[in-house]
């Protein structure tokens, strides 16, 4: 029973469910354990955990960060128009950013090769890292409700994201910035499973080794507590929204390149995968709990399942069923943690 | 031969292989007040959950009115008769007294919708029986902590319990309430309801209890009854030694260099034009009623709360504009009252809750990596400067900790620090009396190293016995200043309750 509970408690829960979880479908679903479906399964992951891994910042300060599909719908169609080759002038003339940034001939970092690729990626995290200070100043300056101000930036980041590309896809994108998201290094090893593994491993040793990251726990866990201890609490709470921000950009970015196009409407839907997946991972939506470690193992859990399900050829419907389903026991694995720690007296 | 309302046989119980209740037997006859007294950590609170239920033991009997006694739940005890009246309340502040009083057990008509009239004609009855002074109608947040705790004991009293269990009901009543609450447990023993009654404040205990059980290290010492035995006898059972001096000697005089200067301090609403010296090893006690801007003194001092006017000097800076953050680098620190809320993580482990305030000490930058091992060994070794009864400083929380040790814990906090001005605010509030002499020896021992102490009491005892200075506050303003030569009681009581020096009221 102390092993169960332990384990219950544990990030290598969630890495039981994945191997039970690929041990009792993969007979029944074809093709699941070839080569070409494992790299297809791994080139899902790298993105949703470089989000999931932004997530995790904010929910261990007891926010939640609602907006980060917002900011990737923003940010990788942004970075896209500064470095397309072209937009036929019939699609874009009533962009507001036609005539300025934009014109037939692309935009302004087009003929910028690898450089330009990397300086319009550096403009568009740094827009994506405001547009996470202003959720992180509106909850620690002025006290809002992190739901409330996230799901307010949502709406209206969304909206600027169809209005700034009157929704167009931007495409004729340039191989140096397709590359980022589709560049294979050697095997399985690609660029963004590079960037992936760098980010999440920095941000394991900052959030379980620094002061940075003590102070994260301690503003979750307890803020008053945290103020009266000397933590710089506002500091924490808007670095946490900019940390999310910013990573959300970086997966944004990953996806947008290995589609070929910035998408206006591309992080739609994937909102609840974010947040369902760091909840499984074991981070509380009560704040003060969780780590990159199991982020990163609820990261691989709704790939493989989304994945699993998939391949059984079930009817979407049924595999958006299932997909609620683990996430309100996702929820209710997170209470019963919550307990279970309550009750270790 | 009278039947025992409760027989307890043998009780055991361990926790994570901690044995915390050894081998206890004891009974308790109708309309018998049993004092169960101890110091936190001596495993009172687990006993009394066992006899409501809450726990099951792991070897022991219990036996209620002659037949076994098995709760499975605190709601199967209550059934039983067996009703407990936690420290902790647990009412919703958003509902009136009367939905409170029958949450569980709701007077119907027809079986299916709420009987409200009937409920509040009940509540009625139950609130005259205590001369409790507020209607059933009233919503519990407008009620007072002293009005809400004794609504909670009228909550457990509803349906006559056989035994009822109360856990230092006395911490947020006055001295008129706490003589009401003495009556009603007069009269509830009169009806055969036994009573056992878990305090800290032994005259309490000793004046309205029959027999007294003393718990020490999860054993019962001894049952003795309460007329016959001395208080000082009980603190020795209690702790296990003789107490000597309840306060411990100062090794030096303070200094006179002003570390702490308070210049005409305002904040409106809170405090009014404070002037306040503190010198290096000098302890300064500020003494007043509730309300009387003690607390507060403190908080605008430490910057949670904002100056209106007035300046505070710290070592001679200036530190009035600081945020709390930059007053700690300054070396101010401020062990608040509210120890749950506001002084530990409690989910988090003793290492963790200490290092916190200190954290630079351990790396170059806020993004390096902590040496962990070094930190370790400093928390180690601050704790063990204090005594601290931990069994894992790295992993268990703080919240499985007594009250007296988790003081300590926010104590280790701060005195790793270095802090050059130490403000304690109600440091001994439910902390037994062994911690209670830590917590006064580290006081001093800082002291002597050169702080300057500023302690905030609602204890006088506890002023006079280790402060060279006692600064009286009423309304928000410092009304007077005692020197320890000067140290009377009569006299600074009389000045916190408004009495001026030539015995006239101001």
């Amino acid at each position: 029973m102390p092993f169960f509970r332990r384990l219950l408690a544990s990030e290598w829960f969630v890495a039981a469910i994945i191997v039970a979880f690929i041990a009792g479908v993969a007979p029944f679903a074809t093709g699941m354990l070839t080569e070409r479906n494992a790299l297809n399964v791994l080139s899902n992951l790298w993105p949703l955990l470089i989000v999931v891994v932004g997530q995790t910042f904010v929910l261990v300060i007891a926010g939640i960060d609602l907006a980060q599909t917002a900011v990737i719908n923003v940010t990788n169609t942004f970075a896209a128009m500064l470095v397309a080759q072209s937009l036929p002038e019939e699609l874009w003339q009533e962009s507001v950013l036609w005539g300025s940034v934009i014109g037939p001939e692309g935009g302004p970092l087009a003929d910028g090769g690898a450089g330009g690729a990397t300086l319009a990626m550096v403009i568009a995290v740094t827009l994506g890292a405001i547009i996470g200070a202003g959720n992180g100043l509106a909850v620690a300056k002025l006290g809002m409700p992190p739901f409330m101000v996230t799901l307010g930036t949502l709406l209206l980041f969304n909206a600027i994201a169809i209005w700034m590309t009157r929704s167009e896809n931007v495409s004729s994108l340039p191989n140096e910035y397709v590359a980022v998201g589709q560049a294979q290094i050697w095997g399985p090893i690609t660029v963004p499973m590079i960037i992936a593994v760098v980010i999440a491993v920095g941000a394991h040793f900052v959030l379980s080794r620094s002061t940075f990251g003590s102070w994260i726990y301690a503003a979750g866990s307890n803020p008053q507590a945290a103020i009266i201890s000397g933590v710089p609490y506002t500091r924490v709470v808007v670095s946490a929204y900019m940390i999310s921000a910013a990573l959300a950009t970086v997966g944004g970015i990953l996806y947008s390149t290995r589609l070929e196009g910035g998408r206006p409407t591309l992080a739609d839907g994937f909102l609840l995968d974010i947040i369902g997946a760091a909840v499984i991972g074991g981070v509380s939506l009560f704040g003060g709990k969780g780590s990159v470690l199991g982020a990163v193992f609820g990261a691989i859990f709704f790939v493989v399942l989304a994945n699993g399900l998939n391949l059984l050829n079930l009817p979407f419907t049924v595999v958006f069923m299932i997909k609620g389903i683990v996430i309100i026991l996702a929820a209710l694995l997170d209470v019963a943690r919550t307990k279970l720690l309550g009750d270790s007296r | 031969m009278t039947i025992p309302r409760l027989e307890l046989k043998n009780i055991s119980h361990s926790f994570y292989g901690v044995p915390v209740n050894k081998d206890i037997s004891f009974d308790l006859y109708p309309g018998e007040v049993l004092g169960l007294i101890g110091e936190n950590g001596a495993g009172k609170s687990t006993l009394m959950n066992i006899v409501a239920g809450v726990i099951n033991p792991l070897s022991g009997e219990r036996v209620l009115d002659g037949s076994p006694y098995e709760p499975s739940s605190p709601a199967d005890a209550r059934h039983a008769g067996v009703s407990f009246v936690h420290q902790e309340l647990n009412l919703f502040s958003q509902l009136s007294v009367a939905d409170n009083l029958f949450l569980t057990n709701y007077p119907r008509r027809g079986g299916i919708f709420t009987d409200k009239a009937q409920a509040r004609r009940h509540a009625f009855e139950a609130l005259a029986l205590m001369d409790l002074p507020f209607q059933p109608q009233t919503v519990v947040e407008d009620l007072s902590p002293g009005e809400r705790q004794m609504l909670e004991i009228c909550k457990a009293t509803i349906g006559g319990p056989k035994l009822m269990i109360l856990d230092e009901p006395t911490t947020s009543l006055t001295s008129r309430e706490t003589s009401r609450l003495f009556d009603l447990i007069r009269k509830l023993t009169e009806a055969g309801t036994s009573i056992i009654y878990v305090s800290h404040i032994l005259e309490d205990v000793k004046s309205i209890c029959d027999r007294i059980a003393i718990m020490r290290d999860g054993t019962l010492v001894d049952v003795r009854v309460a007329e016959s035995v001395p208080t000082s006898e009980l603190i020795t059972l209690m702790v296990g030694r003789p107490l000597d001096h309840l306060f411990p000697e100062r090794a030096q005089s303070p200094g006179t260099m002003a570390v702490l200067e308070v210049k005409n301090l305002s904040a409106t609403g809170l405090i009014d034009s404070v002037d306040l010296t503190v010198t290096e090893g000098e302890v300064v006690g500020v003494f007043g009623l509730m309300g009387a801007g003690r607390t507060e003194l403190a908080r605008v001092i430490s910057g949670l709360e904002t100056a209106t006017e007035g300046e505070v000097h710290l070592a001679g800076k200036d530190i009035t504009h600081m945020t709390t953050r930059d007053r700690i680098a300054q070396g101010l620190s401020f062990v608040t009252e509210d120890r749950r809320g506001e002084g530990l993580f409690m989910d988090y482990s003793v290492v963790t809750n200490v290092a916190l305030p200190s954290l630079k000490r351990w790396a170059t930058n806020a993004l390096a990596p902590l040496r962990r091992r070094v930190m370790r060994e400093a928390v180690s070794a601050s704790t063990s400067e204090l005594k601290l009864a931990a069994n894992n400083i790295d992993r268990a929380p703080v919240r499985n900790l007594s009250g007296g040790n988790q003081q300590k814990v926010v104590l280790a906090k701060w005195l790793l620090t270095g802090p050059k001005v130490l403000i304690l605010d109600e440091p001994t509030r439910g902390v037994d009396v062994g911690a209670q002499f830590e917590v006064y020896r580290t006081t001093l021992d800082s002291a002597d190293a050169g702080a300057a102490v500023l302690v905030i009491s609602s204890e006088l005892p506890e002023l006079l016995g280790i402060c060279n200075r006692i600064v009286v506050m009423r309304l928000g303003r410092v009304v007077q200043v005692f020197d320890r030569e000067e140290f009377d009681a009569r006299l600074i009581l009389g000045a916190a309750f408004g009495e001026s020096q030539s015995g006239e009221s101001v």
